[in-house]
């Protein structure tokens, strides 16, 4: 099914999509990520474990694990959403102290306002000029069409398609993804993968990607990070050309394997 | 095409026949004498009694002075639960305050304050409209409360996220958010209101609609005290209708008004 999806839009990805993930160019939306020691704790319970990290600026980093293992955690650690019980997180020069305009979250469920159209929900911020950089958030998802529609009419992956644009309107330098496709059927999560990768590699951003399905993150990702009772058992680069990244693709399929193992 | 156009028609004439026919017959024993017309005056009379108010101008003077007390309490009472709704929804430390307060007070009928209202007010315009107050604030207020702390938290944690102020995401997530129920509390509250405004007409007023079908009573004009109940069903009607319009508008957004709006 894979590979007749990617037959049948053979030019979703650039042609030097030989890019390997340690040459970054330096575009203008990204910030590095980096984690010192942090750990958090729900009460009682240890979530996390102290652990350190560092994501690059322009990485996209896939964070797999089993559901409770601490990866929702360590994403809204990330967006400013929790606070580290020790230890510190930086985006960029600066630690993370509260929700930061740089940082935008796609959430599991694509939590629109029912009761704004479609183009006031991209356009939720407002600010100068935020219709035209709503429609234009809009066509890079390619749902234009749908502006004046409300939300209740959309598809699940319309639905997701438009929070991501709202996502893209502030230009961020940090992309957060909070399994974001774990509730779509498998033909939508793959045109979200095609989406998700063209408007990546047209800006740039430094990603974080949370889900629990592995074909995922080798098909997205630069680097996996598995997590397993609160701290990383697995943190393997992802050397393959996106292109190649298919079902059948026997160097995929061993990758595949190997993170399989540690989850 | 006339098929279904006929089909509608016989549709139409089924929900009609039931009320025409007890009309008819009514009418029929009212003028065979069988029915007593001090007591079950006939549909013609109460006809006649429209007219005769109407052309006289008391009909419109009552049922002006009464919408007139019923918007006014509707007015102060909606502004004071729906501020409050708001006020203990949005803020822990005035729910703790106020709420078990309130819901102490909703459980007292307001009718029973009465003797009450009497007392203080006499039977000046502030008792009537006291009333009404009292008796829609409380639908009003539980539904706003309710509306307010069931908006999706995480929609409100979206909003945090994307940035919007305080007075933001009241007014673009909270506020539409809760108004589904908010409504509801209008709707209910709207039947309390005429009901309140009925009972509190009747017992202690020197017009409105209440007055006159009680003034009526005292002079056996039957008929009138029939025409003062269908105004009163009919001012209940409307309002009902009025808000299903609001519902409709500021509800378009939601997957079930949108249906309503396809059939209707």
């Amino acid at each position: 099914m894979n590979r007749m999806a990617l037959a049948d839009h053979p030019k979703v990805w650039p042609e030097d999509d030989a890019v390997g993930p340690q040459e970054f160019s330096a575009q203008k939306h990204d910030l590095p990520i980096r984690l010192d020691g942090v750990s958090k704790n729900f009460g009682q319970r240890q979530v996390l474990l102290p652990l350190d990290l560092i994501i690059p600026a322009g990485q996209f980093v896939a964070v797999i694990g089993r559901s409770g293992c601490g990866k929702t955690t360590l994403l809204r650690l990330i967006a400013g959403l929790e606070r580290a019980s020790s230890g510190a997180v930086f985006v960029g020069e600066s630690r993370v102290a509260g929700l930061q305009r740089r940082v935008r979250l796609l959430f599991q469920d694509a939590r629109l306002l029912n009761w704004q159209s479609v183009l006031r929900n991209v356009g939720i911020a407002r600010g100068h000029g935020w219709q035209e950089r709503a429609l234009k958030a809009l066509r890079e998802v390619n749902l234009l069409d749908r502006a004046k529609d409300w939300p209740s009419v959309l598809s699940g992956g319309q639905k997701q398609r438009v929070s991501l644009a709202r996502a893209l309107v502030s230009e961020p330098d940090i992309l957060l993804l909070d399994e974001p496709f774990g509730a779509l059927d498998a033909l939508t999560r793959l045109e979200m993968h095609e989406l998700l990768t063209r408007i990546w590699l047209e800006n740039r951003f430094t990603t974080v990607l949370i889900t629990h399905d592995v074909s995922e993150a080798v098909a997205l990702a630069d680097r996996v990070i598995v997590l397993r009772d609160g701290g990383i058992a697995l943190d393997i680069p992802i050397n393959l050309p996106r292109a190649s990244r298919s079902l059948g693709d026997a160097a995929t399929g061993r990758l595949q394997a190997e993170i399989l193992k540690h989850v | 095409m006339w098929q279904a156009r006929l089909q509608r028609v016989s549709d139409i004439a089924q929900r009609w026949i039931l009320p025409l026919a007890i009309l008819i017959i009514w009418e029929l024993a009212a003028r065979s004498g069988w029915l007593n017309q001090r007591l079950l005056p006939a549909p013609s009379a109460v006809a006649v009694a429209f007219w005769r108010s109407l052309s006289d101008g008391s009909l419109a003077a009552n049922t002006l002075i009464s919408t007139e007390r019923a918007l006014k309490g509707m007015l102060i009472g909606g502004s004071i639960g729906f501020g409050l709704g708001i006020l203990n929804g949005l803020w822990r430390p005035a729910e703790r305050l106020l709420d078990s307060s309130l819901q102490m007070l909703r459980n007292v009928p307001h009718l029973a304050i009465i003797p009450l209202v009497i007392l203080w007010f006499g039977i000046a315009e502030e008792a009537k409209v006291f009333l009404v107050a009292i008796g829609v604030l409380f639908p009003i207020y539980l539904n706003t409360y309710h509306g307010v702390r069931n908006v999706d938290p995480g929609l409100i944690e979206m909003g945090r996220v994307y940035g919007l102020s305080r007075l933001a995401l009241f007014t673009r997530v909270i506020l539409p958010g809760a108004m589904p129920s908010i409504l509801i509390g209008l709707r209910y509250a709207l039947g309390i209101m005429w009901l309140t405004l009925i009972v509190a007409e009747t017992i202690s007023a020197s017009s409105g609609i209440g007055y006159m079908t009680m003034n009526a009573r005292e002079f056996l004009q039957t008929d009138i005290v029939l025409l003062g109940i269908i105004v009163y069903a009919l001012l209940g009607k409307l309002a009902d209708t009025l808000t299903r319009w609001l519902e409709q508008y500021a509800l378009a957004w939601h997957p079930n008004y949108q249906k309503a709006e396809a059939v209707a």
